[in-house]
């Protein structure tokens, strides 16, 4: 293989929106008859790498050769005619359409001017039957499984495009069996010759179809390794970046003696959602922070959205001073003392067109009800008192929350939640997209809440950020929990350790 | 015809038929030709504008413009024929001409402004009244021989009923209407930008000419209503049909066609307009009922279709949801 030319070779490509990279310098290169990973967290590069082979965005440098010969997609349509097909985890095609519809939308057979529904029928079945798929193609699309309208995404892609093939996340909402179908048909296909790019953040399925996986970090390359015979271990530290060279952390041996003793006064047992979280234990004492670990896709966030309320739990229960209570809404999780600070503070967290003050005074204006309106002064005092605190700049309670920098917005969002005196805090992602600086008074700020008596999980991909913070680690993977990291073990060495270690449930 | 997509059509045919029955069981002389006749007829210029709509419904718009365009080609018309003495064929071009450039107009400002259909069909029916009072604010009588040829043209039906000219107008439109909906890429397309515009255009679809070529075709066929009306009053009057775009709307959505769009078909609409009739034509025979008793009904049969619409997509998730828990896939060894 190696004495011919690659498939697809992308070499030192740069993208940068508003000034700010999020591509610099990256090689990709795909062979013909090769099933490619492309590793990273949130940020890391991926999509925006994908988004400049498949025509939807430019790159601002760099060169990318199809069968060596330079391109430049400037549309989907282009890459698609030159080659470049995708599939995206929201399947992008229609369900209000027949299969048959679907795969021919844009490219119909006609008869003296009209559409051949003969011709397409047949053709839609010869099609799909090369993917083992024998199906009522004249059904519309909505009446079959995500699995097969994934198949027939693929068949499409491939019929139309034919030399490279690039997944999105193609698993994320398939079940084992499903998925064990997507990568026959994968492995397939690789055999015909084609090249194949996919996106995943479940570790375990990179190493059941993929040959090679290269891995972003930061918008930069961190390397591209042949799968077999890597590490797991190896993998997870390029993602994460780190080297597995471990500076000991001081933090850990004063934790194991600050963990208080007893029944602690919020606890989860058997708590869990199918298809997002697998039940855990969790109990959580006050003056304590418990932190979360994993890669991302691993359960993180859902888990932080189960204990708020946000998704409803199918199994378990949880316990709040012995008395199991019910967190079926954010309004009830707020009722019973719960503070969430989101991943995604943009969309989820402020609103950027009301005052700092205004968003501080939402969570407790939530809580007393709209009955209970609280004066423009009242909220402007209460504002002024955590801007002092908290130290927000600049001190202006009345500008809008959008102006504010990413960390004071941050701290803006702490307010609101302080503000209501929450038992317990979750936060997740606290640091994402702020500068070093107000990183180090968010951590600070961590640590202060706990010390007087919060308590408080703290969801993060930053492993440095959860071993100097947390007294106690839970571990995910695939979904579910499982590891759990106390006092003197709370290192990155072990956190990694723990997210490598295949989950006992994986069938595949 | 298996597919759920057109459980709504069917249902909107059965209710249709039943609702025939039980008139004819109550007054047999509703079952004549005779009556379909009339009943095809005095619907005429609404079932022509009710083919656009449903393509602007199927692909996910909305065409409030329509009941202006009609009185403004009505007046238009006859202001030509009888002030300028332009022979009524001119004129009809001229009409077309006109208020096919206007729909292609509304359907380039929601592609390329971003403006929601609703706002500038709003604008556009506006447009057109304000334009149509211009021309002339009294009824404006037509008084021209082509006009009593036409309105003298009718194929006569077994039993007595008179097809008129524009009864068959309207059904050439429908059929033209099934076969563009079902049978050219322009159709396919217009059902694919109703099921999500940008899966539509990832997958190829030329949104920005489909999207012109749906209101241009509304706006076209606005105005061929607008001269069936003409023919079907003799005169032109710019208060004409106001609120038509609702009727419209209505039989669209009796038909079948989901408001929201990518489900439905034109025969549905035929079924819809149908509908309307018959319960005006029982509304004539009963005598005592008042005619606010359409609109009734209308509402009520519109609830009921869109309860119906809902209950169809609940019912087909559930059964998906089903066959996936149960594991059920076919193939792929």
């Amino acid at each position: 293989m190696s004495s011919q030319s690659p498939l697809l070779e992308a070499r030192n490509i740069g993208k940068s929106f508003l000034g700010i990279a999020a591509l610099d310098g990256v090689d990709f290169t795909l062979q013909r008859g090769e099933i490619h990973a492309l590793l990273g967290e949130n940020g890391a590069g991926k999509s925006t790498l994908i988004k400049i082979l498949t025509g939807v965005y430019r790159r601002d440098r760099g060169s990318i050769q199809l069968e060596g010969s330079e391109i430049l997609p400037e549309t989907v349509a282009d890459a698609q005619a030159l080659g470049i097909g995708t599939v995206y985890q929201e399947v992008n095609l229609l369900e209000n359409l027949t299969v048959a519809e679907n795969l021919y939308l844009g490219r119909q057979p006609r008869r003296f001017g009209l559409l051949d529904r003969k011709a397409m029928t047949a053709g839609a079945k010869t099609l799909l039957s090369r993917y083992g798929l024998d199906i009522d193609v004249n059904a519309l699309l909505s009446s079959y499984s995500v699995a097969v309208r994934q198949i027939v995404a693929i068949a499409r892609a491939v019929d139309l495009s034919g030399k490279v093939l690039i997944l999105d996340e193609p698993t994320a909402s398939l079940d084992g069996h499903e998925v064990e179908m997507l990568f026959t048909v994968l492995r397939q296909l690789k055999a015909e010759g084609l090249g194949i790019v996919i996106i995943t953040h479940f570790l375990a399925q990179v190493y059941a179809v993929a040959d090679r996986a290269t891995v972003l970090r930061n918008g930069r390359l961190v390397g591209s390794r042949v799968l077999e015979g890597l590490p797991r271990m190896d993998l997870i530290s390029m993602m994460l970046g780190r080297e597995l060279l471990e500076i000991e952390n001081d933090h850990a041996a004063d934790h194991a003696v600050t963990t208080p003793a007893g029944d602690a006064p919020i606890r989860f047992e058997q708590y869990g959602r199918r298809g997002s979280v697998a039940p855990f234990d969790l109990s959580i004492r006050p003056g304590e922070v418990v932190g979360i670990a994993g890669l991302l896709g691993s359960g993180r966030s859902e888990t932080a959205f189960l204990m708020f309320g946000i998704d409803r739990a199918d199994s378990g229960q949880a316990l709040i001073d012995g008395k199991p209570v019910q967190l079926s809404s954010p309004q009830a999780a707020i009722a019973n003392g719960f503070g969430f600070c989101p991943e995604e503070r943009k969309t989820d967290g402020i609103i950027g067109e009301f005052s700092v003050a205004e968003n501080i005074a939402l969570a407790l204006q939530a809580r007393d009800g709209w009955a209970r309106p609280m004066s423009a002064k009242k909220q402007r005092a209460l504002a002024q008192e955590f801007i002092r605190s908290l130290d927000i700049r600049p001190p202006d309670p009345d500008r809008p929350i959008k102006f504010l920098s990413g960390g004071n917005q941050q701290k803006a969002i702490l307010a609101r939640w302080l503000v209501t005196e929450p038992r317990l805090l979750i936060l997740d992602e606290p640091t994402r997209g702020i500068d070093i600086g107000a990183h180090a008074e968010i951590l600070k700020m961590i640590e202060k809440l706990c010390r007087e008596g919060m308590a408080l999980v703290v969801i993060s991909s930053e492993l440095e950020e959860l071993t100097a913070v947390a007294h106690r680690v839970i571990v995910l993977s695939d979904r579910a929990h499982v590891a759990e990291l106390k006092g003197a073990d709370v290192t990155a060495d072990n956190i990694m350790r723990a997210i490598a270690t295949p989950a006992t449930t994986e069938a595949a | 015809m298996k597919n759920a997509r057109n459980l709504p059509f069917l249902a909107t045919l059965i209710v249709f038929l039943v609702a025939y029955g039980l008139c004819t069981l109550q007054f047999p002389n509703m079952f004549s030709t005779r009556v379909i006749a009339n009943l095809l007829s005095d619907n005429a210029f609404l079932g022509i504008v009710a083919v656009g709509m449903t393509f602007v419904i199927l692909s996910g718009g909305i065409d409030l413009s329509v009941g202006s365009v009609i009185a403004f080609t009505s007046v238009f018309v006859a202001v030509l024929v009888g002030s300028f003495g332009l022979h009524p064929l001119t004129a009809f071009v001229l009409a077309l001409v006109l208020s096919t450039l206007f729909g292609a107009g509304m359907g380039l400002m929601i592609r390329y402004l971003s403006i929601p259909p609703f706002v500038v069909t709003l604008a556009g029916m506006f447009l057109a009244r304000g334009a149509a009072y211009l021309v002339s604010t009294q009824s404006v009588p037509i008084t021209h021989p082509f006009f009593e040829t036409i309105q003298g043209l009718y194929l006569r039906l077994p039993g007595g009923g008179r097809l008129t000219a524009m009864a068959m107008l309207m059904l050439v439109v429908f059929a033209v209407g099934a076969l563009v909906a079902s049978r050219t890429r322009f159709g396919a397309n217009v059902y694919a930008l109703g099921g999500n515009e940008q899966s539509a255009a990832l997958m190829g679809v030329p949104v920005g000419r489909t999207i012109i070529g749906i209101y241009a075709l509304s706006g076209f066929l606005s105005g061929l209503s607008g001269i069936a009306y003409t023919i079907y009053t003799s005169s032109g009057y710019s208060l004409a049909t106001v609120g038509i775009e609702l009727d419209a709307i209505a039989a669209v959505v009796i038909g079948g066609t989901l408001l929201t769009g990518g489900t439905g078909l034109v025969a549905g609409t035929l079924v819809g307009i149908l509908i309307q009739g018959l319960i005006q034509t029982y509304i004539v025979f009963d005598g005592t009922l008042s005619s606010w008793w359409t609109k009734i009904v209308i509402g009520i049969l519109l609830f009921a279709f869109i309860a119906l619409q809902r209950a169809i997509i609940w019912y087909s998730n559930r059964r998906l949801a089903d066959g996936a828990s149960r594991g059920e896939l076919r193939g792929a060894a």
